[in-house]
Protein backbone atom coordinates (compact mmCIF):
# COMPACT_ATOMS: atom_id res chain seq x y z
CA UNK A 1 0.00 0.00 0.00
CA UNK A 2 1.18 3.60 -0.95
CA UNK A 3 2.14 5.68 1.78
CA UNK A 4 -0.02 8.44 0.92
CA UNK A 5 -3.48 8.08 -0.40
CA UNK A 6 -4.23 8.61 -4.05
CA UNK A 7 -7.30 8.98 -6.48
CA UNK A 8 -6.70 5.77 -8.98
CA UNK A 9 -8.69 5.80 -12.49
CA UNK A 10 -10.11 2.63 -12.68
CA UNK A 11 -12.26 2.20 -15.89
CA UNK A 12 -15.41 3.00 -17.42
CA UNK A 13 -18.54 2.56 -15.42
CA UNK A 14 -19.74 -0.23 -17.44
CA UNK A 15 -16.80 -1.94 -17.00
CA UNK A 16 -18.89 -3.04 -13.16
CA UNK A 17 -22.30 -4.06 -14.67
CA UNK A 18 -25.25 -4.67 -12.38
CA UNK A 19 -23.99 -7.64 -10.17
CA UNK A 20 -21.34 -8.10 -11.15
CA UNK A 21 -17.69 -7.20 -10.49
CA UNK A 22 -14.21 -6.05 -11.84
CA UNK A 23 -10.96 -6.97 -9.80
CA UNK A 24 -7.57 -4.67 -10.76
CA UNK A 25 -4.49 -4.65 -9.37
CA UNK A 26 -3.12 -0.82 -8.68
CA UNK A 27 0.43 -1.59 -7.54
CA UNK A 28 0.69 -4.37 -5.27
CA UNK A 29 -3.09 -4.38 -4.35
CA UNK A 30 -5.54 -6.18 -5.36
CA UNK A 31 -9.40 -4.68 -4.91
CA UNK A 32 -12.76 -5.75 -6.32
CA UNK A 33 -15.31 -3.61 -7.46
CA UNK A 34 -18.87 -4.67 -7.33
CA UNK A 35 -22.15 -2.85 -8.25
CA UNK A 36 -25.61 -4.05 -6.69
CA UNK A 37 -28.61 -1.83 -7.08
CA UNK A 38 -26.58 0.74 -9.31
CA UNK A 39 -24.28 1.61 -6.46
CA UNK A 40 -21.01 0.45 -6.04
CA UNK A 41 -18.59 -1.43 -3.57
CA UNK A 42 -14.80 -1.76 -3.59
CA UNK A 43 -13.00 -4.09 -1.11
CA UNK A 44 -9.16 -4.94 -0.88
CA UNK A 45 -8.87 -8.92 -2.30
CA UNK A 46 -8.26 -10.35 1.23
CA UNK A 47 -10.57 -12.19 3.38
CA UNK A 48 -11.35 -11.57 6.96
CA UNK A 49 -10.34 -15.66 7.60
CA UNK A 50 -7.13 -16.50 5.80
CA UNK A 51 -6.68 -13.76 3.46
CA UNK A 52 -7.83 -15.96 0.54
CA UNK A 53 -8.94 -13.99 -2.29
CA UNK A 54 -12.19 -13.15 -1.90
CA UNK A 55 -13.23 -10.68 -5.01
CA UNK A 56 -12.11 -13.37 -7.35
CA UNK A 57 -14.98 -15.90 -5.67
CA UNK A 58 -18.88 -16.95 -6.77
CA UNK A 59 -21.46 -14.22 -6.73
CA UNK A 60 -24.61 -15.71 -5.36
CA UNK A 61 -27.89 -14.50 -3.61
CA UNK A 62 -28.14 -15.33 0.19
CA UNK A 63 -29.37 -18.54 0.84
CA UNK A 64 -32.11 -18.75 3.24
CA UNK A 65 -34.83 -21.59 4.74
CA UNK A 66 -38.67 -21.03 4.59
CA UNK A 67 -39.93 -21.56 7.54
CA UNK A 68 -43.53 -21.12 8.14
CA UNK A 69 -45.66 -19.91 11.39
CA UNK A 70 -45.99 -22.95 13.05
CA UNK A 71 -42.30 -22.96 12.93
CA UNK A 72 -41.74 -25.93 10.26
CA UNK A 73 -39.49 -25.81 7.31
CA UNK A 74 -39.94 -25.70 3.37
CA UNK A 75 -36.54 -25.50 2.22
CA UNK A 76 -34.03 -23.11 1.01
CA UNK A 77 -34.83 -19.58 -1.11
CA UNK A 78 -32.81 -17.29 -2.78
CA UNK A 79 -33.11 -14.15 -0.55
CA UNK A 80 -32.36 -11.80 -4.12
CA UNK A 81 -32.28 -8.87 -2.10
CA UNK A 82 -28.87 -9.91 -0.44
CA UNK A 83 -25.99 -10.07 -3.29
CA UNK A 84 -23.02 -11.90 -1.67
CA UNK A 85 -19.61 -12.60 -2.55
CA UNK A 86 -17.72 -15.93 -1.65
CA UNK A 87 -14.64 -16.36 -0.84
CA UNK A 88 -13.11 -19.34 -2.98
CA UNK A 89 -10.78 -20.46 -0.56
CA UNK A 90 -13.20 -21.98 2.28
CA UNK A 91 -16.45 -20.30 1.35
CA UNK A 92 -16.58 -16.94 3.43
CA UNK A 93 -19.81 -15.17 2.31
CA UNK A 94 -20.02 -11.15 2.46
CA UNK A 95 -22.94 -9.32 1.89
CA UNK A 96 -21.02 -7.23 -0.90
CA UNK A 97 -23.51 -3.43 0.40
CA UNK A 98 -21.76 -4.26 4.03
CA UNK A 99 -18.66 -6.40 3.68
CA UNK A 100 -19.87 -8.32 6.54
CA UNK A 101 -20.42 -12.06 7.01
CA UNK A 102 -24.04 -12.91 7.88
CA UNK A 103 -23.67 -14.63 11.04
CA UNK A 104 -20.13 -12.39 12.34
CA UNK A 105 -20.46 -9.28 11.73
CA UNK A 106 -16.81 -8.91 13.05
CA UNK A 107 -15.66 -10.49 9.90
CA UNK A 108 -15.21 -7.96 7.42
CA UNK A 109 -14.21 -7.44 4.38
CA UNK A 110 -11.81 -3.80 4.02
CA UNK A 111 -13.46 -1.42 2.48
CA UNK A 112 -12.37 0.32 -0.60
CA UNK A 113 -13.45 4.42 -1.24
CA UNK A 114 -15.13 3.79 -4.62
CA UNK A 115 -16.35 6.66 -6.73
CA UNK A 116 -17.93 6.92 -10.08
CA UNK A 117 -17.62 10.11 -11.93
CA UNK A 118 -19.10 11.24 -15.33
CA UNK A 119 -15.55 9.51 -16.79
CA UNK A 120 -16.00 6.89 -14.85
CA UNK A 121 -14.93 4.50 -11.30
CA UNK A 122 -11.97 5.99 -9.23
CA UNK A 123 -10.86 4.61 -6.27
CA UNK A 124 -8.66 5.75 -3.31
CA UNK A 125 -6.10 3.66 -1.94
CA UNK B 1 -7.15 -4.29 -20.16
CA UNK B 2 -9.16 -1.79 -18.49
CA UNK B 3 -8.37 2.29 -19.41
CA UNK B 4 -5.68 2.80 -17.39
CA UNK B 5 -5.62 6.57 -15.80
CA UNK B 6 -2.95 7.38 -13.36
CA UNK B 7 -4.41 10.42 -10.93
CA UNK B 8 -1.39 12.18 -8.96
CA UNK B 9 1.29 10.39 -11.01
CA UNK B 10 2.08 7.43 -9.21
CA UNK B 11 -0.34 4.12 -9.48
CA UNK B 12 -2.38 2.56 -12.21
CA UNK B 13 -4.64 0.45 -12.13
CA UNK B 14 -5.07 -2.61 -14.58
CA UNK B 15 -7.42 -5.26 -15.09
CA UNK B 16 -6.64 -8.16 -13.05
CA UNK B 17 -6.19 -11.74 -15.26
CA UNK B 18 -8.22 -13.89 -13.32
CA UNK B 19 -11.64 -11.99 -12.75
CA UNK B 20 -13.17 -15.45 -10.83
CA UNK B 21 -11.08 -18.08 -9.62
CA UNK B 22 -12.69 -21.21 -11.57
CA UNK B 23 -12.08 -25.00 -11.24
CA UNK B 24 -9.77 -24.12 -14.51
CA UNK B 25 -7.82 -21.45 -12.76
CA UNK B 26 -4.06 -22.11 -11.83
CA UNK B 27 -3.53 -23.31 -8.10
CA UNK B 28 -0.78 -20.53 -8.42
CA UNK B 29 -3.68 -17.86 -8.96
CA UNK B 30 -5.74 -19.82 -6.53
CA UNK B 31 -2.94 -19.31 -3.94
CA UNK B 32 -1.37 -15.91 -4.87
CA UNK B 33 -2.44 -14.51 -1.20
CA UNK B 34 -0.83 -17.22 0.20
CA UNK B 35 2.73 -16.96 -1.60
CA UNK B 36 2.13 -13.18 -0.24
CA UNK B 37 2.67 -14.67 3.39
CA UNK B 38 5.77 -16.18 2.67
CA UNK B 39 7.16 -12.31 2.71
CA UNK B 40 4.96 -10.96 5.07
CA UNK B 41 5.42 -13.48 7.81
CA UNK B 42 9.49 -14.77 6.69
CA UNK B 43 8.07 -18.22 6.06
CA UNK B 44 11.35 -19.10 4.18
CA UNK B 45 13.44 -18.90 7.34
CA UNK B 46 11.18 -21.63 8.69
CA UNK B 47 11.64 -25.89 7.37
CA UNK B 48 7.89 -26.27 7.00
CA UNK B 49 6.36 -29.84 6.55
CA UNK B 50 2.71 -30.39 5.78
CA UNK B 51 2.04 -33.61 7.44
CA UNK B 52 -1.51 -33.64 5.10
CA UNK B 53 -1.94 -32.81 1.94
CA UNK B 54 -4.14 -34.74 -0.77
CA UNK B 55 -3.72 -35.37 -4.85
CA UNK B 56 -6.94 -36.54 -6.98
CA UNK B 57 -6.13 -40.05 -7.62
CA UNK B 58 -9.05 -40.12 -9.89
CA UNK B 59 -7.09 -38.39 -12.01
CA UNK B 60 -5.25 -41.46 -12.71
CA UNK B 61 -7.29 -44.04 -11.92
CA UNK B 62 -7.12 -46.11 -15.15
CA UNK B 63 -2.75 -46.04 -14.22
CA UNK B 64 -3.55 -47.16 -11.13
CA UNK B 65 -5.54 -50.46 -11.96
CA UNK B 66 -3.61 -51.19 -14.79
CA UNK B 67 -1.23 -52.12 -10.76
CA UNK B 68 -4.35 -54.53 -9.92
CA UNK B 69 -2.22 -57.69 -9.32
CA UNK B 70 -4.91 -60.06 -9.89
CA UNK B 71 -5.91 -60.67 -13.59
CA UNK B 72 -9.66 -60.93 -13.31
CA UNK B 73 -10.04 -58.23 -10.83
CA UNK B 74 -7.78 -56.01 -13.28
CA UNK B 75 -10.14 -57.04 -15.63
CA UNK B 76 -13.19 -56.53 -14.16
CA UNK B 77 -12.23 -52.93 -13.18
CA UNK B 78 -10.97 -52.08 -16.45
CA UNK B 79 -13.66 -53.23 -18.57
CA UNK B 80 -16.44 -50.83 -15.73
CA UNK B 81 -13.93 -48.21 -16.80
CA UNK B 82 -14.48 -48.83 -20.68
CA UNK B 83 -18.11 -49.84 -20.64
CA UNK B 84 -19.55 -47.47 -17.85
CA UNK B 85 -19.45 -44.03 -18.54
CA UNK B 86 -19.79 -42.65 -15.15
CA UNK B 87 -17.00 -45.26 -13.41
CA UNK B 88 -14.25 -44.26 -15.62
CA UNK B 89 -12.84 -42.62 -12.56
CA UNK B 90 -14.90 -44.72 -10.11
CA UNK B 91 -14.56 -48.24 -10.77
CA UNK B 92 -14.23 -50.21 -7.33
CA UNK B 93 -14.01 -47.16 -5.02
CA UNK B 94 -16.40 -46.68 -2.50
CA UNK B 95 -17.39 -42.81 -3.74
CA UNK B 96 -19.62 -41.74 -1.12
CA UNK B 97 -22.60 -38.82 -1.95
CA UNK B 98 -21.21 -36.63 0.91
CA UNK B 99 -17.45 -36.40 -1.16
CA UNK B 100 -19.56 -34.24 -3.88
CA UNK B 101 -20.97 -31.72 -1.52
CA UNK B 102 -17.58 -30.50 -0.14
CA UNK B 103 -17.11 -27.79 -2.91
CA UNK B 104 -20.63 -25.88 -1.12
CA UNK B 105 -22.14 -26.19 -4.47
CA UNK B 106 -19.61 -24.47 -6.54
CA UNK B 107 -18.63 -21.86 -3.64
CA UNK B 108 -14.78 -23.37 -3.34
CA UNK B 109 -13.94 -24.51 -6.91
CA UNK B 110 -10.69 -25.91 -5.84
CA UNK B 111 -12.03 -28.84 -3.82
CA UNK B 112 -14.01 -30.15 -6.81
CA UNK B 113 -11.69 -30.14 -9.37
CA UNK B 114 -8.18 -28.60 -10.31
CA UNK B 115 -8.81 -28.89 -13.86
CA UNK B 116 -5.69 -26.04 -14.39
CA UNK B 117 -3.61 -26.16 -17.27
CA UNK B 118 -0.46 -28.07 -17.47
CA UNK B 119 1.78 -28.46 -20.03
CA UNK B 120 2.03 -32.25 -21.04
CA UNK B 121 6.10 -33.30 -20.49
CA UNK B 122 7.33 -36.42 -19.00
CA UNK B 123 6.35 -35.58 -15.46
CA UNK B 124 3.39 -36.39 -14.15
CA UNK B 125 0.58 -34.03 -13.73
CA UNK B 126 -0.25 -34.65 -10.55
CA UNK B 127 3.33 -33.97 -9.35
CA UNK B 128 3.25 -30.21 -11.27
CA UNK B 129 0.12 -29.64 -9.36
CA UNK B 130 1.83 -30.80 -5.49
CA UNK B 131 5.07 -29.07 -6.36
CA UNK B 132 2.81 -25.54 -7.47
CA UNK B 133 0.97 -26.19 -3.89
CA UNK B 134 4.13 -25.98 -2.19
CA UNK B 135 5.97 -23.52 -3.52
CA UNK B 136 3.20 -21.38 -3.68
CA UNK B 137 2.68 -21.78 0.40
CA UNK B 138 6.21 -22.40 1.29
CA UNK B 139 5.90 -25.61 2.01
CA UNK B 140 9.44 -27.28 1.84
CA UNK B 141 8.18 -31.27 2.09
CA UNK B 142 4.82 -32.56 1.85
CA UNK B 143 3.54 -35.55 3.12
CA UNK B 144 1.00 -36.92 0.24
CA UNK B 145 -2.28 -38.90 1.03
CA UNK B 146 -4.98 -39.89 -2.06
CA UNK B 147 -8.55 -39.36 -1.49
CA UNK B 148 -11.84 -41.43 -2.87
CA UNK B 149 -9.01 -44.30 -1.26
CA UNK B 150 -9.15 -43.01 2.10
CA UNK B 151 -13.13 -44.49 1.81
CA UNK B 152 -12.46 -47.60 1.38
CA UNK B 153 -12.43 -48.60 4.96
CA UNK B 154 -16.26 -48.86 4.26
CA UNK B 155 -15.94 -50.71 0.91
CA UNK B 156 -18.61 -53.15 1.28
CA UNK B 157 -16.25 -56.01 -0.13
CA UNK B 158 -12.83 -56.85 1.41
CA UNK B 159 -10.98 -58.33 -1.08
CA UNK B 160 -11.74 -55.41 -3.24
CA UNK B 161 -10.17 -52.93 -0.67
CA UNK B 162 -6.84 -55.20 -0.40
CA UNK B 163 -6.48 -55.34 -3.78
CA UNK B 164 -6.73 -51.74 -4.51
CA UNK B 165 -4.82 -50.80 -1.41
CA UNK B 166 -2.08 -52.41 -3.06
CA UNK B 167 -2.62 -51.47 -6.66
CA UNK B 168 -2.83 -47.56 -5.28
CA UNK B 169 0.60 -48.24 -3.13
CA UNK B 170 2.58 -49.84 -5.56
CA UNK B 171 1.34 -46.94 -8.62
CA UNK B 172 2.19 -44.72 -5.86
CA UNK B 173 5.44 -45.32 -4.51
CA UNK B 174 6.83 -46.03 -8.31
CA UNK B 175 4.71 -43.71 -10.04
CA UNK B 176 4.75 -40.34 -7.93
CA UNK B 177 7.59 -41.21 -4.87
CA UNK B 178 10.81 -41.59 -6.98
CA UNK B 179 10.39 -38.24 -8.45
CA UNK B 180 10.38 -35.62 -5.50
CA UNK B 181 12.32 -36.17 -2.96
CA UNK B 182 9.89 -33.43 -1.31
CA UNK B 183 7.18 -35.81 -1.17
CA UNK B 184 7.08 -38.35 1.78
CA UNK B 185 3.56 -40.49 2.13
CA UNK B 186 2.40 -42.43 4.68
CA UNK B 187 0.75 -45.79 3.21
CA UNK B 188 -3.04 -46.72 3.55
CA UNK B 189 -2.75 -50.39 5.45
CA UNK B 190 -5.73 -52.42 4.39
CA UNK B 191 -6.70 -53.15 7.72
CA UNK B 192 -9.52 -55.48 7.86
CA UNK B 193 -6.90 -58.14 6.80
CA UNK B 194 -3.65 -58.18 9.43
CA UNK B 195 -1.62 -60.68 6.86
CA UNK B 196 -2.05 -58.29 3.76
CA UNK B 197 -1.36 -55.25 6.09
CA UNK B 198 2.12 -56.80 6.98
CA UNK B 199 3.09 -58.12 3.36
CA UNK B 200 2.13 -54.17 2.80
CA UNK B 201 4.47 -53.39 5.40
CA UNK B 202 6.99 -55.43 4.44
CA UNK B 203 6.75 -54.65 1.10
CA UNK B 204 7.71 -50.96 1.24
CA UNK B 205 8.53 -50.28 4.90
CA UNK B 206 11.92 -49.63 3.53
CA UNK B 207 10.83 -47.92 0.28
CA UNK B 208 12.79 -44.04 0.33
CA UNK B 209 9.71 -41.44 1.03
CA UNK B 210 7.71 -43.87 2.90
CA UNK B 211 7.70 -42.28 6.79
CA UNK B 212 5.16 -44.35 8.12
CA UNK B 213 1.55 -45.96 7.68
CA UNK B 214 -1.83 -45.09 7.69
CA UNK B 215 -5.40 -46.83 8.50
CA UNK B 216 -8.49 -44.86 7.27
CA UNK B 217 -10.54 -44.08 9.88
CA UNK B 218 -14.01 -44.30 8.76
CA UNK B 219 -14.52 -48.16 9.14
CA UNK B 220 -16.47 -50.55 11.65
CA UNK B 221 -13.14 -52.24 13.16
CA UNK B 222 -12.30 -52.25 16.77
CA UNK B 223 -8.05 -51.42 17.06
CA UNK B 224 -7.97 -53.33 20.46
CA UNK B 225 -8.41 -56.95 18.74
CA UNK B 226 -5.65 -59.20 19.09
CA UNK B 227 -5.70 -59.91 15.45
CA UNK B 228 -4.13 -56.15 14.92
CA UNK B 229 -1.63 -56.65 17.20
CA UNK B 230 0.53 -57.75 15.04
CA UNK B 231 0.39 -54.66 12.59
CA UNK B 232 1.65 -52.55 15.38
CA UNK B 233 4.52 -55.07 16.16
CA UNK B 234 6.04 -55.04 13.16
CA UNK B 235 5.64 -50.99 13.22
CA UNK B 236 7.12 -50.41 16.48
CA UNK B 237 9.83 -53.07 15.94
CA UNK B 238 10.92 -51.16 12.57
CA UNK B 239 10.27 -47.57 14.31
CA UNK B 240 7.71 -46.58 11.77
CA UNK B 241 4.74 -44.20 13.12
CA UNK B 242 0.62 -45.11 12.71
CA UNK B 243 -1.41 -42.37 11.51
CA UNK B 244 -5.08 -42.23 11.62
CA UNK B 245 -6.24 -40.33 8.64
CA UNK B 246 -9.84 -39.00 9.51
CA UNK B 247 -12.94 -38.81 6.67
CA UNK B 248 -16.39 -38.41 6.98
CA UNK B 249 -19.73 -40.75 6.65
CA UNK B 250 -23.41 -39.55 6.11
CA UNK B 251 -24.32 -43.07 6.42
CA UNK B 252 -23.85 -44.23 10.05
CA UNK B 253 -26.52 -44.58 12.86
CA UNK B 254 -25.39 -40.70 14.20
CA UNK B 255 -24.59 -39.17 10.60
CA UNK B 256 -28.01 -40.96 8.61
CA UNK B 257 -29.93 -38.60 11.10
CA UNK B 258 -28.43 -35.20 8.98
CA UNK B 259 -29.82 -32.81 6.77
CA UNK B 260 -26.72 -30.99 6.00
CA UNK B 261 -23.30 -31.64 4.58
CA UNK B 262 -22.03 -29.22 7.64
CA UNK B 263 -23.53 -31.30 10.05
CA UNK B 264 -22.06 -34.29 8.58
CA UNK B 265 -18.27 -33.15 7.88
CA UNK B 266 -18.39 -31.40 11.65
CA UNK B 267 -19.24 -34.91 13.03
CA UNK B 268 -18.01 -37.47 11.44
CA UNK B 269 -14.55 -36.08 10.60
CA UNK B 270 -14.08 -36.12 14.58
CA UNK B 271 -16.09 -39.36 15.48
CA UNK B 272 -14.28 -42.19 14.16
CA UNK B 273 -10.79 -40.84 15.47
CA UNK B 274 -12.34 -40.49 19.22
CA UNK B 275 -13.68 -44.26 18.54
CA UNK B 276 -10.60 -45.56 17.79
CA UNK B 277 -8.64 -43.22 20.02
CA UNK B 278 -10.74 -44.74 23.04
CA UNK B 279 -10.47 -48.15 22.19
CA UNK B 280 -6.67 -47.47 21.64
CA UNK B 281 -6.22 -46.09 25.21
CA UNK B 282 -9.06 -47.93 27.39
CA UNK B 283 -7.19 -51.27 26.01
CA UNK B 284 -3.89 -50.00 27.18
CA UNK B 285 -1.90 -49.93 23.28
CA UNK B 286 0.06 -47.48 24.82
CA UNK B 287 1.15 -49.78 27.42
CA UNK B 288 1.60 -52.92 24.91
CA UNK B 289 3.77 -50.78 22.37
CA UNK B 290 5.22 -47.84 24.40
CA UNK B 291 7.74 -47.46 21.69
CA UNK B 292 5.20 -47.18 18.59
CA UNK B 293 4.19 -43.46 17.45
CA UNK B 294 0.89 -42.72 17.08
CA UNK B 295 -0.58 -40.27 14.83
CA UNK B 296 -3.93 -38.44 14.90
CA UNK B 297 -4.69 -36.26 10.80
CA UNK B 298 -7.40 -34.15 10.41
CA UNK B 299 -9.69 -34.01 12.88
CA UNK B 300 -8.61 -30.87 13.98
CA UNK B 301 -7.57 -30.16 17.61
CA UNK B 302 -10.81 -29.18 19.38
CA UNK B 303 -11.83 -32.79 20.28
CA UNK B 304 -8.79 -33.74 22.22
CA UNK B 305 -9.19 -32.17 25.22
CA UNK B 306 -12.72 -33.05 25.16
CA UNK B 307 -11.32 -36.89 25.32
CA UNK B 308 -8.80 -36.34 27.95
CA UNK B 309 -11.16 -34.96 30.09
CA UNK B 310 -13.88 -37.18 29.39
CA UNK B 311 -11.92 -40.62 29.51
CA UNK B 312 -9.84 -38.78 32.75
CA UNK B 313 -13.49 -39.07 34.10
CA UNK B 314 -14.49 -42.40 33.71
CA UNK B 315 -11.12 -43.99 34.28
CA UNK B 316 -10.72 -43.14 37.71
CA UNK B 317 -14.04 -43.91 38.64
CA UNK B 318 -13.69 -47.63 36.38
CA UNK B 319 -10.41 -48.36 36.97
CA UNK B 320 -10.93 -52.20 36.44
CA UNK B 321 -12.37 -51.94 32.74
CA UNK B 322 -8.81 -50.43 31.71
CA UNK B 323 -6.43 -52.45 34.03
CA UNK B 324 -3.29 -51.64 31.76
CA UNK B 325 -3.39 -48.18 32.66
CA UNK B 326 -0.34 -46.75 34.86
CA UNK B 327 -1.27 -43.19 34.06
CA UNK B 328 -4.02 -41.33 33.51
CA UNK B 329 -5.56 -41.49 29.62
CA UNK B 330 -5.08 -38.04 29.02
CA UNK B 331 -1.07 -38.37 29.88
CA UNK B 332 -0.99 -40.91 27.22
CA UNK B 333 -2.64 -38.73 25.08
CA UNK B 334 0.08 -35.99 25.59
CA UNK B 335 2.82 -38.16 24.03
CA UNK B 336 0.74 -38.75 20.85
CA UNK B 337 0.94 -36.78 17.45
CA UNK B 338 -1.54 -34.27 16.10
CA UNK B 339 -1.37 -32.69 12.93
CA UNK B 340 -3.10 -28.94 13.27
CA UNK B 341 -5.41 -28.84 10.42
CA UNK B 342 -8.38 -27.94 10.66
CA UNK B 343 -7.43 -25.82 13.37
CA UNK B 344 -10.26 -24.63 15.16
CA UNK B 345 -9.64 -20.55 15.92
CA UNK B 346 -13.15 -18.61 16.70
CA UNK B 347 -12.59 -18.82 20.16
CA UNK B 348 -8.69 -18.11 21.14
CA UNK B 349 -8.58 -18.38 24.94
CA UNK B 350 -9.83 -22.31 23.88
CA UNK B 351 -7.44 -22.51 21.49
CA UNK B 352 -4.45 -21.51 23.45
CA UNK B 353 -5.60 -23.65 26.04
CA UNK B 354 -5.94 -26.55 23.74
CA UNK B 355 -2.55 -26.14 22.65
CA UNK B 356 -1.40 -26.33 25.76
CA UNK B 357 -3.14 -29.38 26.89
CA UNK B 358 -1.98 -31.24 23.31
CA UNK B 359 1.72 -29.80 24.24
CA UNK B 360 1.98 -28.45 21.22
CA UNK B 361 5.32 -27.45 20.83
CA UNK B 362 6.15 -31.31 20.68
CA UNK B 363 3.12 -32.82 19.23
CA UNK B 364 1.56 -30.79 16.82
CA UNK B 365 2.53 -30.32 13.34
CA UNK B 366 1.35 -28.27 10.57
CA UNK B 367 -1.05 -29.81 7.88
CA UNK B 368 -2.53 -27.62 5.12
CA UNK B 369 -4.89 -30.67 3.68
CA UNK B 370 -4.97 -28.49 0.22
CA UNK B 371 -6.65 -29.19 -1.83
CA UNK B 372 -9.56 -29.24 0.42
CA UNK B 373 -12.03 -27.30 0.99
CA UNK B 374 -10.68 -26.30 4.58
CA UNK B 375 -7.57 -25.96 4.65
CA UNK B 376 -5.02 -24.12 6.45
CA UNK B 377 -1.71 -21.90 4.89
CA UNK B 378 0.81 -21.92 7.09
CA UNK B 379 0.25 -18.87 8.08
CA UNK B 380 -2.65 -20.43 10.37
CA UNK B 381 0.31 -21.44 12.64
CA UNK B 382 2.70 -18.56 11.92
CA UNK B 383 0.61 -15.61 12.93
CA UNK B 384 -0.72 -17.34 15.90
CA UNK B 385 0.10 -14.71 18.58
CA UNK B 386 0.76 -17.23 21.94
CA UNK B 387 3.13 -18.95 20.58
CA UNK B 388 7.05 -18.57 20.83
CA UNK B 389 9.41 -18.52 18.10
CA UNK B 390 10.61 -22.16 19.04
CA UNK B 391 7.17 -23.66 19.23
CA UNK B 392 6.22 -22.11 15.80
CA UNK B 393 9.21 -23.89 14.18
CA UNK B 394 8.34 -26.69 15.96
CA UNK B 395 4.70 -27.46 15.19
CA UNK B 396 5.42 -26.10 11.11
CA UNK B 397 8.47 -28.52 10.46
CA UNK B 398 10.68 -29.52 13.37
CA UNK B 399 8.26 -31.69 15.46
CA UNK B 400 7.70 -33.83 11.73
CA UNK B 401 11.03 -33.54 10.91
CA UNK B 402 12.22 -35.50 14.34
CA UNK B 403 9.38 -38.16 14.24
CA UNK B 404 9.78 -39.00 10.42
CA UNK B 405 13.45 -38.17 10.75
CA UNK B 406 13.40 -36.30 7.33
S1 LIG C 1 -9.67 -17.15 3.36
FE1 LIG C 1 -11.63 -16.58 2.72
S2 LIG C 1 -12.88 -18.14 3.42
FE2 LIG C 1 -10.93 -18.62 4.16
Amino acid sequence: MPATSQKVFVGAGERVPEGGRLVVDIGEITIGIFRVDGNLYAYLNRCAHQRGPVCQGKIIPRVTEVIDSGGESHGFAFDETHLHIVCPWHGFEYDIKTGAHPGRRSARLIPVTVEEAADGIYVTV
Amino acid sequence: MSKVEVVNGVSSATEHKVQQITTRTDSREILANAHRDIARLHLDDYFIVDVDAHHVEFDSWSEILDHLENPVLRHNAKSMTQNWPNAKQLAFSNHPVGLTFQDVFGRIPHQAELGEHVEKTEEHRDLTLVRRAMDSMGIKMQVVFPQPMLEMGLHPEPDIVTAMTFAYNRWFTRTILPREKRVKTLLCLPFHDPEASLKMIKEFGETPGVVGFMITSQRHAGVHKNMFMRIYRELEERGLPLAFHAGPTWGDTMTSTMNRFLSVHSMSFVTCNMMHMTNWIVNGLPERFPKLKVIWIESGLAWVPFMMQRLDHEYLMRQSDAPLLKRLPSEYIQEMFFTSQPLEVTMPHMLEATFKAVHADTQLMYSSDWPHWDFDVPARIAGLPFLDEQAKRNILGENARKLFRL
